[in-house]
């Protein structure tokens, strides 16, 4: 095995702790009171914010395959996406279960009514689309149609973005901050978007 | 005086032990038992109980006072819960913050000063207050009291206190005082977020927080000095604080150092910072929902662990509408939120 592949598989094997070590934390911190005596809302912000970061990492890598040239480093892009769905995911369940308690009627009042939780739910909506498509049999049957799809990954990262700014009560130094590394990121992939979008 | 117990306040919220245990063999029977049930203090991930200790409470001591609240039958708040769930944005805006890095705060020597409107103007020594109230004829009162706060949460606490109208009534307002402007204290290099905007939620320091006279005057307005028999913790806002039942808890101004009465009504800290959200008066009401939630339901913060979350109805005036609603009869109460 060459350098790169070492280096490319220990990176992978890296993610999937960095994005599973945390989760396994909370099963002792909740009992240990690590995040306060009513963790709901703590549990809440902790989710997002790991769905947000890994949906920014998973961007972060088609710019460190062109720095790096390490073509590997393609790989950790599945991964991440699907890690960042995982987290989303459990953000959302968070807020279903723990907070509104099940209650189905407000549930959909709030999403409807409320533009940040609409916002968030519409980009669980497209991680879920994208994550679908995710599956090997689905990637292949869709051809060109797939990559056309996945650029929505952009899309959704401002949105999570914008979701983390409107959810605050009062302060936007934090949500810009990641807006701001967001739109770099994208910044760093303007020629492909350009290109994809014109086609 | 008597707080009614009202029938539509008895919605209890206990489980019954029997289900804990056979969720608990459920799961053990599972083979999760040890992952996920195990861990410090017994409670796990799963399980029912209150997960955390009561926090070894700095400076915090027995306090005496008189149960003058009929027995209630609200069930209480854990401690633990009531001193790790804070909001105090002084020590940032994290539920967790507050508990964290406020145990430093010094509390003694701690003065209140009361000005303005008022004929004698002067300082509350607030530790003569707290331990030589009984010598005055000023007994300290624990007060039952659901508190619902603006994000949706409630709790039940038991306060202790002094009703804010009998120390109002030493410094004799004069008839030009209308409204009440209340101030926590500044202090930077104690408070963390009000040295970064960004720590504090890019509030403007001090806070300040306001009433109407009539609602300071009323007896249910306490202004607290303890919970669960002993003295505030910080988190809490120690030395001594603001209650005000019927409204949402960001009303009830911490650590405060100043009160100045006055004619025109008082900026409010939450007000100035998005007035379509938070209004001066915040009176507890489910009709008027916050922009970004409802405000019809809350979620209970009762005995129990993650999974026996509740929620209940609000009710107009946090359920003490019988006392207080005559106090607005004549103003539209979606005008004035
Ligand atoms: C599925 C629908 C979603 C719902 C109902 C939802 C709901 C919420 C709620 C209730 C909050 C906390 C607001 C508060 O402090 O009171 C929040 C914060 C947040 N959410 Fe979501 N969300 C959703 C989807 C997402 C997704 C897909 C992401 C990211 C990829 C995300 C990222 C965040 C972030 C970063 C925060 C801020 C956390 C913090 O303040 O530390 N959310 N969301």
């Amino acid at each position: 095995m060459s350098l790169k592949k070492v280096f490319a598989l220990a990176l992978h094997i890296g993610v999937h702790l960095a994005a599973l070590l945390p989760l396994v934390w909370l099963f002792w911190a909740v009992p240990a009171g690590e995040l306060g005596g009513d963790p709901v809302e703590e549990l809440i912000h902790f989710l997002g914010l790991g769905a947000l970061r890994l949906l920014l990492l998973s961007l972060l890598i088609a710019p460190l395959v062109k720095y790096l040239q390490i073509a590997a480093l393609f790989k950790l892009r599945r991964p991440l996406g699907l890690w960042a769905y995982t987290w989303a995911s459990l953000h959302f369940f968070a807020w279903l279960a723990l907070d509104l308690v099940f209650e189905w009627g407000l549930i959909a009042e709030e999403i409807i009514k409320r533009s940040y939780i609409l916002l968030g739910f519409s980009l669980w909506l497209i991680l879920s689309a994208l994550a679908l498509t995710s599956l090997p049999r689905l990637m292949r049957a869709m051809k060109g149609k797939w990559q056309t799809l996945h650029w929505w990954i952009y899309p959704a990262a401002i949105m999570g973005c914008i979701h983390f700014w409107w959810s605050l009560k009062s302060g936007w130094f934090e949500p810009a901050v990641y807006l701001l590394i967001t739109l770099v990121l994208i910044a760093l992939r303007k020629k492909k978007l350009l290109g994809a979008t014109a086609r | 005086m008597l707080i009614k117990a009202k029938k539509n306040l008895l919605e209890s919220a206990l489980t019954p032990e029997s289900v804990y245990s056979e969720r608990r063999t459920i799961l053990k029977g599972l083979g999760l038992g040890s992952l996920l049930l195990a861990g410090p203090s017994q409670a796990g991930f799963f399980s029912k109980e209150a997960p955390v200790e009561v926090p070894a409470a700095a400076k915090r001591h027995a306090l005496q006072y008189e149960k003058t609240s009929p027995a209630s039958p609200l069930v209480l708040t854990p401690e633990s819960k009531i001193l790790t769930h804070n909001n105090f944005y002084e020590f940032g805006t994290g539920k967790t913050d507050p508990f964290k890095n406020s145990q430093g705060l010094e509390l003694e020597p701690w003065t209140l000063s009361v000005e303005g409107e008022v004929a004698k103007p002067g300082k509350l020594d607030v530790w003569e207050l707290i331990n030589g109230a009984q010598k005055k004829g000023a007994q300290l009162e624990e007060r039952i009291y659901r508190m619902r706060c603006v994000e949706a949460w409630s709790m039940v606490i038991p306060w202790i206190g002094i009703e804010l109208g009998q120390i109002l009534k030493q410094f004799e307002p004069t008839s030009k005082a209308k409204y009440l402007a209340f101030e926590t204290l500044y202090d930077p290099e104690q408070m963390p977020g009000q040295q970064s905007r960004r720590i504090g939620g890019g509030i403007d320091y001090p806070y300040v927080e306001g009433l109407r006279m009539d609602e300071a005057m009323h007896p249910l307005t306490i202004l607290s000095v303890g919970l669960y028999g002993k003295t505030l913790a910080p988190q809490n806002g120690a030395p001594i604080r603001l209650v005000v039942p019927w409204k949402y808890g960001f009303k009830g101004i911490k650590s405060i150092v100043k009160i100045r009465l006055v004619e025109k009504m008082p900026p409010t800290t939450w007000n100035m910072l998005a007035a379509k959200e938070y209004g001066f008066y915040a009176n507890v009401n489910p009709a008027v929902d916050h922009p970004r939630w409802s405000q019809g339901s809350e979620r209970v913060i009762t005995e129990g662990g993650l999974f026996s979350a509740k929620r209940q109805k609000t009710l107009p005036f946090n359920g003490y509408a019988d006392e207080v609603a005559g106090l607005y009869s004549n103003m539209n109460l979606k005008q004035w939120y």
